[in-house]
């Protein structure tokens, strides 16, 4: 704890979900952190490029299975539609405390001065394109790069 | 407590925030700005005079808000105000720091 009296000074935030909970608490975090004057930098990987790619980050979902917090039973929480339902009723709460959609956040993110990385290695994987990817994104790199990009102290690495 | 600044008192919390509007002044929210390395423009007083008259509306902040506002992009407010831009303005514009996780 001895650098900067622990102080964080970088975060570097690993996506690899893209349940609404999740994209949420990784922009969340960035975005508090840029609030705070510290860096952010979000590493797409996986899942988490849905967050990015321009046609389905529009649809992104909550998971109302294998989650007990949803106190749903699992059974029900499998029924076709529960999903959108309890979907459109986070969307609804979002919206009251001032929360803005996906697309909209990406734009915050950005105009705040977060680093947006897709895992090129995952983007071959799901045969994902450049032009498919939210349009501002700050490059396609590898796991590697992204380390790089971590280095100095006072960084801070999270995965999600 | 009590600080000592433009030649003049104000009342402060623990982390220098105004506890008294009505003490505020142009002079003092310069020299706020000083402390926090930031020289006064005209673009910035328009940004500060903004986060006071929501203040006064008891219109609650956060970086979505001032994205919205018409006054200033969230690009710029992070230009004008580098370092943690919501808290160092509400600073210097004398109103209490912002409770915004967005």
């Amino acid at each position: 704890m001895s650098e900067f009296n622990g102080e964080i000074r970088k975060m570097m935030i690993i996506l690899s979900k893209a349940t609404l909970e999740n994209v949420y608490a990784a922009f969340v975090l960035a975005n508090g952190a840029r609030m705070e004057g510290i860096e952010a930098e979000i590493f797409f990987t996986f899942f988490g490029l849905e967050a990015i790619h321009t046609e389905r980050l529009e649809h992104l979902h909550t998971s109302t299975v294998g989650n007990p917090a949803m106190h749903i039973p699992t059974l029900l929480g499998g029924l076709p539609g529960m999903e959108a339902l309890a979907t459109s009723m986070m969307k609804k709460e979002m919206e009251k405390i001032d929360m803005p959609d996906v697309h909209e956040f990406l734009e915050i993110l950005k105009a705040s001065g977060v680093k947006l990385w897709a895992c090129k290695l995952a983007m071959d994987m799901f045969h994902f394109k450049k032009e498919d990817m939210y349009e501002d994104l700050d490059g396609i790199i590898t796991v590697g790069d992204f380390y790089g990009k971590g280095t100095g102290l006072g960084t801070h690495m999270l995965f999600v | 407590m009590d600080k000592n600044i433009a030649g003049k008192t104000i009342s402060v919390n623990e982390e220098g925030f105004m506890t008294d509007f009505n003490q505020w002044d142009k002079e003092i929210g310069a020299a706020l700005a000083k402390e926090a390395d930031i020289d006064l423009s005209p673009r910035h007083l328009e940004v500060i005079n903004y986060l006071q008259s929501e203040y006064k509306n008891e219109s609650p902040l956060s970086i979505r808000k001032i994205g919205k506002s018409g006054v200033v992009d969230i690009k710029e407010f992070y230009q004008l105000f580098p370092t943690a831009p919501l808290k160092t303005s509400s600073k210097i514009a004398g109103i209490p720091k912002p409770a915004s996780c967005i």
